[in-house]
């Protein structure tokens, strides 16, 4: 059992604060990704929760013993760190070995976890190789398996594929699934691709300025973002937004339509709606069409809605030119709507 | 991590020694040269000053550095983009060039010696050539002006290698695309040196120059291994006070007249060649 | 058109002229550093009588009558078992002190960092030998004076502040993440230094007290200001500069320089790396 439960961590550099009082709680076995924009806190977090970084305030608990003042060994932790820190000086078999040697098992042991780890990751034939003879690849491999033969309660990994090149980052990512999801491990995955995201994590946790946003199912932050910010960063090209006005009986008109909407006091809240969640029709919202990209299955189109930039993906049988005024009609049950000053979730 | 107070444990060693060893001293070289039988004065400079030698070794010094360093600039330029445009042999071609970096200035004189001296291979050199039919004295006190070549030669042949090492470091610190832009542009390999290496390389080229005139100004052992007392220079003339004449406080004037010279001209280098922050590779 | 077929034909050759007069500068300067350490070591290894002859031959005749003359005269064996002995005693302090500051500033922000950088680039503009002065008479009251330890203090006062910013360079490239990873898989601070960075950093650490080694063993004035009895190798030939013969600086002078060439060879893979980090 390994849950994670970090409460009230904060983190200021000077008169910085890179983290503002989190609290998030990583459930056994649970594969959590901090998702955000560089400088957005998630390595520092994940740095806290290693030990290799000290909060300046709050408490950080695995397997429900309080770790914040231990160093990082006595934590039962492992780590995979984004330039992979394979040690040049050690074999990939001493790499591994590392910190089996470390907690003095015997030579037996030692052997028997290396070769299985290695065999896992697909570098048994590397064993005897040096660092400095290894692909970025293979070195990623060595620092995974370096990781798994610890045999940790928690995997933390900063950004581990962000220095491989795309097609082997889609390898890996597969990879990575299967092997984590086997070892029963806790694991907390830090990355700024949210594709990356989407793919591995059971549960993502969008960061903002030192701010966990929103903290849920993938599915659940691409399909109700919690706040503005999740909508605008996560989805490619991201959610539209365009101001609505309050209409007479509590409706909201958006673009020339009128849509039912949240009560709300306010006279305009933002109408927010998913580039793929609309349809080219005869009615639905006023767009004049200014780049037109078609991208083999889908057609992306760059539209003008009352003055604002607005994409839409549509089939790619619609013939738009640029310049045509197309109406677009929102699927109702995919509209969401946020407060334009808390830039909340209505 | 664990213990703010590691680094301080650290630096502790270090920082206590430099107090002890540089702080310390420095406090009691100003306090000697300001003070006489226990009291303030400005004696000691005025001894030092009243001394028949003084203005020599003073002329001696600064005209041995303003010949020497601006004759070494050039060589150590010279070496340093050489090497750079070298294909094969650069790393050998570079030790040797370093090789006087570790040859102390008492070697060096000696090394010297065996040229200029009566029975050195200049001589026979010249003699050989036919210039000459027998040994010229080129280190005897009436010949004050080859002393002065002599070791002019000898302190270019043991300083160039310090200045090219740092030059050659901070060429390696130009990107290689600068030049092929200039070559595009259509620069010379002369324009490019001028446009580009020489502004790029202003940092290197200002710690170069501070170093080498600091150590200029403390010749010492060259001076002393070929011209004796033919030639003063201040750091020969410290030893003097301090052995010869036994006066402690005027020896010590002379470490703060050449520490203030030395200070000058570092503050002068570092305003002259002056690079803003933002302006850096 | 023909304009542009003749360049193309001179290019070539202009390139290969100006790669002649290119190889021929750099030999050229390659002799100006190498002939006079030749001609020195001619003279060592000539019979006193030929030294001082003339004309001379400009070819060594292998004889050892002034090495022996060197080694055998008084004080000469004692002044090289003087300097052997300061040069380690500096290497050892300057390193000793200067690796665990350099590793401080490579690893750690912490206030004060700036202050004790000064500190260290401070020494520069000082003219160091000339601290020997005031140590002089300190040294006398505490019993340093005339000792090795003693001037291998002032020594190390030279060779310390390119030990902390040769080895704050070194530190600083090896990857803060290796030591992370260490500690991660189970090593104390102390586990981690020493099986992950001082194996790590151990060349360059070697090559920078080979140079703190050099520094002592070329220093002359500071040298010849604290040591009567116990003289260095250099204090002792500038001592007898004066009445000495010829034969015998000349030896001196090749005792001097044969280990230099040794060490500068040694670590010739460092010495631009580290001059060039340590004067930037």
């Amino acid at each position: 059992m390994a849950e994670i439960a970090i409460k009230q961590v904060a983190k200021r550099f000077g008169s910085f604060t890179a983290l503002h009082s989190i609290d998030l709680t990583i459930a056994d076995q649970e594969f959590m990704v901090l998702l955000g924009a560089s400088g957005c806190g998630k390595t520092t977090l994940l740095r806290i929760v290693a030990g290799l970084e000290t909060p300046s305030q709050g408490e950080v608990w695995i397997g429900g013993r309080r770790v914040d003042h231990l160093p990082p060994r006595e934590r039962g932790i492992a780590m995979v760190f984004q330039n992979y820190a394979v040690f040049p000086h050690l074999t990939v078999f001493e790499n591994i070995a590392f910190g089996l040697r470390m907690k003095k098992l015997p030579q037996q042991e030692v052997e028997g976890r290396v070769n299985r780890t290695a065999e896992l990751m697909h570098i048994e034939q590397l064993l005897k190789r040096y660092s400095g003879q290894l692909s970025g690849g293979q070195r990623q491999r060595v620092a995974v398996a370096r990781a798994l033969a610890m045999e940790p309660d928690v995997i933390l990994m900063d950004e581990p594929l962000s220095n491989l090149d795309a097609l082997l980052r889609l390898e890996m990512r597969a990879e990575l699934k299967g092997v984590l999801a086997a070892s029963k491990t806790t694991t907390i995955y830090v990355t700024h691709d949210q594709v990356e995201a989407m793919s591995l994590a059971d549960r993502i946790a969008v960061m903002h300025q030192g701010h966990i946003v929103q903290a849920a199912s993938p599915v659940e932050v691409y399909r109700n973002p919690a706040a503005r910010f999740v909508g605008s960063f996560i989805g490619n090209p991201p959610m539209n937004f365009i101001p609505a006005a309050k209409a007479a009986d509590g409706s909201w008109t958006v673009a020339g339509l009128t849509l039912p909407g949240p009560k709300s006091d306010k006279q305009t809240i933002e109408f927010a709606i998913r580039p793929e969640d609309v349809d080219a029709g005869t009615e639905g919202l006023h767009a004049t069409v200014r780049v037109v990209e078609p991208l083999g299955p889908h057609t992306l189109v760059t539209c003008d809605v009352e003055g604002g930039l607005f994409r839409a993906i549509l089939e790619s049988n619609v013939t738009v030119a640029v310049g045509d005024h197309l109406r677009l009609l929102p699927k109702p049950d995919r509209i969401r709507w946020f407060d334009p000053e808390t830039t909340n979730a209505l | 991590m664990h213990g703010k107070a590691l680094p301080y444990l650290l630096l502790t060693p270090a920082t206590l020694f430099l107090c002890v060893f540089f702080l310390f001293p420095f406090a009691l070289v100003a306090f000697e040269a300001f003070t006489r039988d226990g009291g303030f004065t400005l004696d000691n400079f005025r001894t030092m000053a009243g001394s028949w030698k003084f203005p020599v070794t003073v002329r001696n010094t600064l005209l041995l550095s303003a010949v020497v360093v601006p004759i070494q600039l050039v060589m150590a330029l010279l070496m340093a983009t050489m090497v750079s445009r070298l294909e094969t042999g650069r790393s050998a071609a570079l030790y040797i060039f370093a090789i006087p970096l570790g040859i102390s200035d008492l070697a060096a004189g000696l090394i010297w010696l065996a040229i200029f001296d009566q029975s050195g291979f200049l001589n026979t050199l010249l003699s050989n050539l036919g210039v000459i039919d027998r040994p010229v004295m080129f280190l005897g006190y009436q010949s004050k002006l080859t002393i002065f070549i002599a070791v002019a030669l000898a302190e270019i042949w043991r300083a160039t290698a310090i200045m090219m090492v740092i030059l050659v470091a901070g060429m390696g610190l130009i990107p290689r695309e600068y030049y092929e832009a200039a070559e595009v542009f259509g620069a010379s390999p002369w324009k490019r040196f001028i446009k580009i290496t020489l502004p790029l390389l202003r940092p290197s080229l200002q710690t170069a120059i501070i170093l080498r005139v600091i150590l200029a100004f403390e010749v010492f052992a060259v001076v002393a291994a070929l011209g004796g007392t033919n030639l003063p220079v201040l750091m020969g003339e410290t030893y003097n006070w301090q052995f010869t004449l036994q006066d402690r406080n005027v020896a010590a004037a002379m470490a703060l007249f050449i520490l203030a010279i030395s200070i000058g001209f570092t503050l002068f280098f570092l305003r002259v060649l002056r690079v803003p922050k933002e302006a850096r590779i | 058109m023909s304009t542009v077929a003749e360049l193309s034909i001179a290019a070539p050759e202009a390139r290969k002229a100006g790669n002649w007069l290119l190889v021929a500068t750099v030999i050229l300067l390659c002799v100006w550093v190498l002939l006079p350490i030749y001609l020195l070591i001619v003279n060592a290894l000539s019979s006193p009588e030929e030294v001082t002859a003339f004309p001379k031959r400009f070819f060594p005749s292998f004889d050892f009558g002034s090495l022996s003359f060197f080694i055998n005269f008084a004080g000469v064996a004692r002044a090289l078992w003087n300097s052997v002995l300061v040069a380690t005693l500096t290497m050892l302090l300057s390193i000793g002190f200067g690796a665990p500051a350099g590793y401080a500033l490579s690893r750690f922000e912490f206030p004060g960092k700036e202050t004790f950088r000064f500190l260290v680039l401070m020494t520069r503009a000082f003219p160091l030998p000339l601290l020997a002065l005031p140590l002089a008479v300190m040294f006398i009251r505490t019993g340093l004076d005339d000792t090795a330890i003693g001037l291998a203090l002032v020594h190390t006062t030279l060779a310390l502040p390119f030990a902390v910013l040769i080895t704050f360079s070194l530190f600083s490239g090896i990857p803060v993440e290796l030591e992370e990873a260490a500690w991660t898989l189970g090593c104390t601070r102390l586990q981690a230094f020493r099986k992950i960075i001082l194996p790590l950093a151990l060349p360059g650490i070697a090559a920078s007290a080979v140079f703190a080694f050099t520094i002592s063993w070329n220093e002359v004035f500071a040298a010849a200001v604290l040591t009567i009895e116990n003289r260095t190798l250099t204090a002792f030939l500038l001592q007898s500069l004066g009445e000495s013969p010829l034969y015998l600086k000349f030896a001196g002078g090749a005792a001097l320089v044969i280990p230099a060439l040794i060490f500068i060879f040694a670590v010739r893979k460092y010495l631009f790396a580290m001059w060039g980090i340590a004067n930037r």
